[in-house]
């Protein structure tokens, strides 16, 4: 995909007219295997999003993160409610910490450089194009050479109103020797209202910059969700990505990790939380482009009900990109009858020396597991919860944030025990 | 007296019958020892006491207190006061110790009480200390990565937590080295008192040099064959289990 300028019209015109054109997604696209096609009509969603008219103090009351960050803003339908700094981290230091209208206008270069510039390479170009038409905001985090930022820093975007749609766009650079957590939270302000959320970020990893990236997915149990995230790592750089996709009727994510500089490292973390008859299409890429890289993969997925999830995951190492380090590994446990995981993995090694694996595996409650709690006096439906929780938590403790983990816990056992 | 009764049990796996017919009474304030060679019933009667599903009981009755429990569910009869020690505790991903034993003794509050966090913690620790159980084992999950010994501990220390009626201890000593036998016997030992009565489940005389039990049984195929003193566990390290077996065929004692 070529470049667009963010907020200029003739992008814009062009955007809306590659989208109209590129095709829809078919039976025959091996990246839309297996996917509900039928789930991602979009004719419904065709007018401009409605601006938030809502209750302002109930969606900021509703913006609960951390007990501690750096600072917070707040999105609905697209338009910032609030941007709240706590310390003054992302005051000083060159730290560029903005609304992406409000960047574009004043940091037009950076957004030339890296706006939306990877593309969409697991199969939305098509999803990608209609983004760049409509997006109207989103974050902007620039954290300049040898910053670092000790609290985590959060976005919350809300999704409010009967068929709307929002397009909440985050751009991360973390420059050389940085560190930075970002955590985006993306809601449904109303329960039972149809809606899309195209949802596009970009993370650039600088040379031996560490960043942590969190997308708590929980829009809706009616909207329809995709989701493109893109990760390049440059040399020495490491970055965590953790997607907690709990909301949606059908919620596709595609995560790219681009390890594009030598010796630098990817954890891709996931954990769902299927119910009802919830569609999750994850479809991942781990794209080795420098040697001594690592990427790791771990997604769990907890499918109760009729829920479904889809794991597409390829892991590609180019031929330069000797002794590289890759795993792939995906866990479903599946907690009824009805609940279904479909899992792909994918491997292509063009270098020498390179350590790969990759695995699938989909089971259900062990039975002497759930025995040793009861054994305990544990009721049953608690024993369960705790096990399901057990089983996500372990790959949500992959970040190491104690306190992240912990907040991130309670989300996914509200949703359990929902 | 207050007491675990056993009356004449018989308990099938599929078509098969492990027990078969065995009576016990284990009253409270004591400590009973089932000794037994190998595929003897002993890890079955546990388990049913316990109420583990893979089992059937055909006929007899378990007694808690007078009250017939064999119909309840696992958790019902541990919240009743039944505490099983796993031979071989299980691995439980992502479930902390702490959030484990919360979780246990929260369902022994009555309805709509909430635990009081910190009174948990100084319980928790305080029983920790007696176990010599580092405090960070509270934020790992239980037992996965724990040695034996440190899984001995922690069902010693979910013992304590709990505070049972009766426990039944199945070869708590297997797989622990000296040190480790000594820390969890010790722990076991503290426990004893008035209100409890235990059920050690063991292959070896080497536990009971540790746990001093008031009573022995021996179990063969099935049945309690002899019961006596702690000094028969002396005799049968001795003699070995053929001896029991032979006696039981030409005396039979249950």
């Amino acid at each position: 995909m070529s470049q667009t300028l963010f907020i200029d019209e003739p992008s814009r015109a062009a955007a809306r007219k590659r989208f109209e054109t590129l095709p829809m997604p078919t039976r025959l696209n091996e990246e839309f295997r297996f996917s509900n096609l039928k789930a991602l009509d979009l004719t419904a969603f065709s007018s401009p999003t409605a601006p938030f008219a809502g209750d302002r103090d109930r969606i900021i009351k509703g913006s609960v993160g951390l007990a501690q960050s750096a600072g917070r803003m707040i999105f609905a339908n697209d338009g910032l409610l609030a941007r709240e700094l706590y310390g003054d981290t992302l005051a000083t230091k060159g730290v560029i910490w903005k609304p992406l209208d409000v960047a574009a206008r004043e940091h037009p270069g950076l957004l030339a450089e890296h706006f939306m510039v990877q593309g969409a390479p697991l199969g939305s170009e098509k999803f990608a194009a209609l983004h760049a038409a409509r997006v109207k905001t989103g974050t902007l985090l620039y954290v300049p050479r040898g910053v670092e930022i000790a609290l985590p820093v959060e976005t919350f975007h809300w999704l409010s109103g009967e068929a709307n749609s929002v397009f909440p766009h985050t751009l991360l650079i973390a420059e050389e020797g940085s560190k930075v957590t970002l955590i985006d939270y993306f809601m449904g302000a109303t329960s039972g209202t149809s809606g899309l959320a195209l949802g596009f970020n970009d993370l650039y990893i600088g040379p031996g910059a560490r960043v942590d990236y969190v997308c708590v997915q929980n829009w809706n149990l009616k909207t329809l969700a995709l989701q493109v995230n893109n990760t390049v790592v440059s040399a020495g750089g490491e970055v965590k990505s953790l997607n907690v996709n709990l909301g949606g009727r059908y919620a596709r994510t595609e995560s790219m990790s681009r390890l594009s500089g030598e010796g630098g490292r990817s954890d891709m973390l996931a954990v769902t939380v299927g119910a009802g008859e919830q569609e999750f299409d994850l479809r991942t890429f781990q794209d080795h482009a420098a040697p001594g890289a690592a990427s790791d993969l771990l997604y769990k997925n907890a499918l109760d009900d009729a829920s479904r999830a889809i794991f597409a995951g390829m892991i590609k190492v180019e031929p330069d990109a000797h002794r590289t380090d890759a795993y792939q590994k995906v866990r479903n446990l599946l907690l009824s009858e009805d609940a279904e995981a479909d899992s792909m993995p994918g491997l292509e090694i063009l270098a020498d020396e390179v350590r790969c694996s990759h695995g699938a595996t989909s089971g259900q409650i062990d039975a002497d597991e759930l025995f040793y709690l009861l054994a305990r006096g544990i009721p049953k439906h608690i024993a369960l919860e705790l096990m399901v929780q057990g089983f996500l938590q372990e790959a949500i403790d992959r970040l190491g944030n104690e306190v992240l983990g912990a907040k991130l816990g309670e989300l996914v056992r509200a949703k359990l025990g929902a | 007296m207050k007491s675990l009764v056993i009356k004449d049990l018989h308990v099938n796996i599929g078509d098969r019958e492990i027990v078969k017919g065995l009576s016990l009474e284990i009253e409270r304030g004591k400590v009973h020892a089932i000794m037994g060679p190998n595929g003897s019933g002993k890890s079955t009667l546990s388990k049913v006491i316990a109420g583990h599903p893979d089992y059937t009981v055909t006929g007899g009755e378990i007694l808690l207190d007078g009250e017939n429990i064999l119909g309840l569910e696992p958790d019902v009869r541990s919240r009743k006061g039944i505490f099983l020690g796993f031979q071989h505790p299980m691995e439980i991903p992502g479930v902390t110790v702490a959030n484990f034993l919360r979780a246990a003794v929260s369902a022994r509050l009555p309805e709509g009480e909430e635990l009081e966090a910190t009174e948990y913690y100084y319980k928790l620790y305080e029983k920790m200390d007696i176990l010599e159980m580092d405090r960070s084992f509270t934020s790992r999950p239980i037992n996965v990565g724990f040695s034996g010994g440190e899984k001995k501990r922690c069902e010693v220390l979910q013992m304590a937590m709990l505070e049972p009626s009766y426990a039944i201890l199945d070869e708590m000593d297997s797989g622990l080295d000296i040190d480790a036998l000594r820390i969890a016997s010790g722990g076991v030992n503290k426990l004893r008192g008035p209100d409890l009565g235990i059920l050690l489940i063991t292959h070896y005389q080497r536990l009971l040099d540790y746990i001093t039990p008031d009573v022995i049984h021996v179990m063969v195929n099935g049945k309690i064959v002899m019961s006596g003193p702690k000094e028969l566990a002396l005799e049968l390290e001795a003699k070995g289990y053929d001896w029991v077996k032979d006696e039981a065929e030409t005396a039979p004692v249950a």
